[in-house]
């Protein structure tokens, strides 16, 4: 999962979308794992910040942390890569996620703000509201609301 | 909203009496019932939810602008006795802690900033860090931050800006206290190295406004405002530390509710008691957080100054007032007859103290607290003062916005952000932003009806319209 460019992994059944809140936005992800529903989510929240078709995968961020509630993981999962994106500056495009029990361990890709990004809307983190994280008959659904 | 549920006490109180066994507290909503009918369901829900939470005094009340939030609801303010008790919640100050609104007034008349207006919107944009992924040009080292943490603006003018003067009117003197850096991650010190001196994004601004409308003469000239003044209104917070050290707690919280014995009725209002070392912890956080937002808006108070006085050599810009609309703070209410001492919630809801109120700095002490009610880019702002009868209606709270009425999904789907700029310039309002993104989802449209809020804050008893801002130019994030 880890590595250079072209390992990154392409999560072809993830799909996101966004549902309706009066002051915030509400991000839905989609997959056929949980793992692959939080990399959803995750492209929902980024895309909210910038277009990710011009996005370049220069830089990578890994992520790495325990959480057994699977809903707080996604919201840490969201959170950390919100924090790591600010601390150095960079607009992420393209993420990967893998669990083994409690234990996640993921990555992003992206590359410093610059003057040819798109500026959309700061989100300021994911919150509890509205969090679920269920399994349907279609895949694995990760939602709850981001403040914006 | 769902009226039928509601027990009009007058034409602007709402009441919804707490039910056997399920609530601490009454509900009340302030607002006409234009307003109330307007409002989402979810308003109501979320209220009713902080009702629940234990150590609760008096009631749990919306605001005129109240909307769906998270957690709390927009515009929700609530207060807790520690010694009962009262617990200290994350959810209940949000992310953008200490989010809040630093007016300038200024010397200068509408017909002194026309003739430059386009080249001013061009400098204030080029000055002021605005939008996401915009830095400022100053860089902390960590023992200067921690030294941001525990003075707030202090720190600010004695790094050259602003003056003393300005101190005078920021909330706490511009320091508040009880912070402690300690209780503040890396991550959220990290996040903030090149966040000092930034506006942000969303519905943050930094708007050049005329004073269109006076209301209440005595109390304009007591604030220094006449029909025809510029003045210059900062909307903005504590940026990544703030946001980070709400994203650090609210899941700290949520989990150890449990542990302290506290049935959260939704995960979001995680709190601890406010006696316990959790409830503690997040308070140095929170207070750091404050004076991390007081010290930023002292910056940009302080950068739109010198971009001003490029163009009006002469021109005095005064701090008016500052305040802050997404805290919880500790202050002494009278409660049937006896003082208490009271953690007050306000989550998108200002302070406002009325007048003889200590803490009020001299100019005011008669007339009360100005309090500031942001509206969009395209509507206008209102200046209010505190009433004596906030005190005993919501612990001396109003208004903080217009309040948005609609998603910002919904106004994607209705505007269009180059089209809309366009549409404001034609009625003389010239927007810069980076974002036609942000533009859209901030349509005037997309916001309740400003008149209609400062009205209903007035009638309320909340707090007095002095003055109605109407935009000229705005930098949007």
């Amino acid at each position: 999962m880890s590595g250079g460019r072209d390992s990154v992994t392409i999560h072809a059944a993830v799909a996101h979308e966004y549902f309706e809140h009066e002051a915030d936005i509400g991000i839905v992800g989609r997959g056929a794992t949980v793992a692959d529903s939080f990399v959803g989510a995750a492209q929902a929240t980024f895309a909210i910040m910038c277009p990710p078709d011009q996005v370049e995968r220069t830089t990578r961020v890994a992520i790495d942390f325990d959480e057994d509630d699977v809903e707080l993981a996604l919201v840490t999962w969201l959170n950390l890569l919100l924090a790591y994106a600010r601390e150095r500056g960079l607009v992420l495009g393209a993420f990967s996620l893998g669990r083994e029990g409690h234990h996640w361990r993921g990555e992003a890709w992206g590359e410093p703000w610059g003057e040819k990004h798109e500026r959309g809307t700061e989100v300021k983190g994911a919150t509890l509201t509205m969090l679920s994280v269920r399994e349907g008959s279609d895949g694995w659904d990760a939602r709850c609301v981001v403040d914006v | 909203m769902n009226l039928d549920r509601l027990k009009p006490i007058d034409d602007w109180t709402w009441s919804v009496p707490k039910a056997p066994g399920e609530a601490r507290a009454d509900v009340r909503l302030y607002a006409g019932r234009e307003l109330v009918e307007h409002m989402d369901d979810k308003v109501l829900e979320q209220i009713t939810n902080v009702a629940k939470l234990p150590g609760i005094v008096g009631a749990a009340m919306t605001m005129p602008d109240a909307h769906w939030g998270y957690g709390f609801p927009i515009g929700g303010v609530a207060a807790f006795d520690p010694d009962e008790g009262g617990i200290i919640s994350a959810g209940g100050v949000g992310f953008d802690i200490s989010c809040g609104i630093r007016c300038l007034r200024t010397d200068l008349t509408l017909a002194d900033v026309a003739p430059v207006a386009q080249r001013l919107a061009n400098s204030l944009f080029e000055n002021i860090p605005a939008g996401v992924g915009e830095e400022g040009k100053l860089r902390l080292s960590p023992h200067e931050l921690d030294s941001v943490l525990l003075r707030g603006a202090r720190w600010a003018v004695g790094m050259g800006y602003g003056t003393d003067a300005d101190l005078e009117f920021v909330e706490e003197r511009g320091c508040m206290a009880g912070a402690d850096p300690e209780c503040v991650s890396d991550l959220a010190k990290k996040r903030q190295r090149g966040e000092m001196g930034t506006l942000g994004s969303g519905n943050h601004y930094l708007e050049v406004q005329v004073v269109e409308r006076i209301h209440d003469a005595e109390i304009a000239r007591a604030f220094g405002l006449s029909a025809g003044q510029v003045v210059v209104s900062i909307h903005c917070g504590s940026r990544g530390l703030g946001h980070q050290i709400g994203t650090d707690y609210l899941v700290s919280l949520a989990k150890g509710a449990a542990r302290l014995g506290i049935s959260l009725p939704d995960r979001e209002l995680a709190c601890a008691p406010i006696r316990s070392p959790e409830g503690q912890q997040y308070i140095g956080a929170m207070n750091a957080a404050v004076n991390c937002a007081l010290a930023n808006r002292q910056i940009l108070a302080d950068l739109s100054r010198r971009v001003f006085r490029h163009f009006f050599p002469s021109a005095s810009l005064e701090t008016l007032f500052d305040v802050s609309h997404n805290t919880c703070k500790p202050e002494t209410h009278n409660v049937n007859g006896r003082p208490r001492l009271l953690y007050v919630h306000r989550k998108g809801a200002t302070r406002a103290f009325g007048p003889g109120h200590a803490s009020l700095p001299e100019r005011y002490r008669k007339v009360g607290q100005p309090v500031i009610i942001g509206g969009s880019m395209g509507t206008g702002s209102y200046v209010l003062a505190g009433t004596a009868d906030s005190e005993n209606k919501a612990f001396s709270s109003a208004s903080h916005g217009a309040g948005r009425s609609m998603s910002r999904h919904q106004a994607l789907k209705r505007w269009r952000g180059r089209e809309l700029i366009d549409e404001l310039a034609a009625k003389g309002i010239l927007i810069r932003t980076k974002s036609m993104r942000g533009a859209a989802e901030e349509a005037p449209g997309a916001y309740k009806d400003v008149d209609l809020v400062a009205e209903a804050t007035e009638k309320a008893g909340l707090a007095r319209r002095v003055a109605f801002l109407r935009p000229k130019l705005c930098v949007k994030g």
